[in-house]
């Protein structure tokens, strides 16, 4: 047991500076792309705009990033965590593509197989989406009329309902007595503020349910 | 004339960047597996772990490529294709595309933006989604040594804890799925039902495929019906 144990603390050590190094290089990559840009094209942009063109999206995007990590790294796992984090889209892809697999496993998230199901989950993921984004520059010139067309327009529009009504269901019928408070205030507040970024409330939501959870948890009613 | 948005330049670049997360997520996958392994856990689960991912990333990933292809006008095919292979996002990369174009005084509607906005756009759009990867470089182990703690401590409520998050999580989407008109109605309410259809055809039939493929089947049964919503309701 202790063997198993010092082993999984050894996975969860190895983990943790497999993913920081990966995590720190994707920074470096990305970086690289811009100030290659302006190397290469011997363009780089002025102060002025480039601050206020950062200012709005930082003012949105900073406390969205480091609120998803909190919101989401205890439900993915160490690997799924830093590996969503480099390749992105994650609730509307690699958070519900971890949460399917870890279903179909029967396996609970946040357990030490939870974590392997889901790296493994958010892995193919990205590599398929790596593999779509490929053969969609490819085939631009086919595609675009396709994806494009007026017909699929509702579809690609209602692909987060379509979404999330199929996770709804799986895991409100399982947990419905956890569900009920956050559910409950997410309708009033887009009933009241319909424009509301789904982004800043996630973490509203997750609060009002783990604030639930406690109170029904310490009165012994789930 | 040199069409600097999609010159062989731009997509080497792309082509790094591509290379560059199928590596890591290689890396990620066979380190994950290989624990897997040692931990007993059944090869078969697995395996249907990569199916069943591979198969749900389907749907997203078009949306994902209709982001690429929206972005592909007005800034070409290769940098929308970079943004979105890494710490990228669909909801994050157009807003900080139209914010750079904004504060040039330039708009993301017309045929190509000039090189100098174009060149800003990738600045902007870079800088500004980098806080979520930094914070997990510097506290990501702090704050996972502390989820672990809370499990260690009270196992019961530390599942609880990881439930009220995910069900939190799914809430917002609900709510902004309701409150988002009746075809956005309909459509999340006949996913509900396709994944209730998928269920018991899994447990009354034994057809194990339906419980694998539930959620992409859901996804898309929904999203098609979705256009005959907006068709009969004109949404």
């Amino acid at each position: 047991m202790t063997k198993i144990n010092n082993n999984s603390l050894s996975y969860d050590v190895a983990i943790h500076r497999i993913g920081r190094i990966w995590m720190s290089v994707a920074l470096i990559v990305i970086l690289a792309v811009p100030l290659a840009i302006s190397i290469h094209f011997k363009v780089w942009p002025a102060a002025g705009p480039l601050l206020g063109g950062l200012l709005p999206i930082m003012m949105i995007y900073v406390p969205i990033g480091i609120i998803e990590v909190i919101t989401f790294s205890p439900m993915l796992g160490s690997g799924a965590t830093y590996l969503a984090f480099t390749t992105g889209n994650l609730t509307n892809l690699k958070v519900p593509c971890a949460l399917n697999a870890l279903e179909i496993a029967d396996i609970e998230p946040g357990s030490s197989q939870g974590e392997i199901i889901s790296t493994i989950a958010v892995a193919t993921s990205s590599l398929v989406t790596n593999l779509v984004l490929i053969i969609g520059v490819l085939l631009f010139v086919q595609l675009t009329p396709l994806l494009a067309s007026p017909l699929l327009k509702p579809a690609f529009e209602n692909i987060l309902p379509a979404l999330f009504g199929a996770l709804g269901y799986l895991y409100i019928s399982k947990n419905w007595k956890l569900a009920v408070v956050p559910v409950t205030l997410m309708i009033i507040i887009f009933i009241l503020v319909p424009t509301a970024p789904v982004g800043i409330l996630i973490p509203v939501s997750a609060l009002s349910a783990i604030a639930a959870a406690r109170l029904m948890y310490k009165k012994n009613l789930i | 004339m040199y069409d600097y948005r999609n010159s062989a330049f731009m997509f080497l670049l792309g082509a790094i960047v591509a290379l560059f997360v199928t590596v890591q997520s290689l890396v990620f996958l066979r380190t994950a597996w290989s624990e897997g392994k040692r931990q007993g856990l059944d090869a078969k689960k697995m395996r249907r772990a990569v199916i069943s991912s591979a198969v749900f990333t389907l749907v997203p990933s078009l949306s994902i490529l209709l982001t690429m292809l929206t972005l592909s006008g007005a800034l070409g095919l290769a940098l929308p294709w970079i943004r979105l292979s890494v710490i990228g996002a669909v909801t994050y990369e157009l807003p900080a595309a139209e914010a750079a174009a904004q504060a040039a005084g330039a708009s993301l509607a017309g045929a190509g933006v000039p090189l100098d906005v174009f060149s800003l756009i990738a600045w902007v759009m870079t800088l500004g989604i980098m806080s979520g990867p930094i914070f997990i470089i510097a506290y990501f182990k702090k704050l996972q040594g502390r989820v672990n703690k809370i499990k260690v401590e009270d196992n019961r409520w530390g599942t609880l804890l990881i439930s009220a998050m995910f069900v939190g999580l799914i809430s917002s989407f609900l709510g902004s799925a309701l409150a988002g008109g009746l075809v956005s109605i309909l459509t999340l309410l006949s996913s509900a039902l396709i994944m209730v259809i998928c269920i018991q055809l899994e447990q009354k039939a034994g057809i194990k495929l339906f419980k694998d493929f539930a959620l992409p089947l859901s996804m898309v049964g929904a999203m098609a019906l979705a256009i005959l919503y907006a068709g009969l309701l004109g949404g």
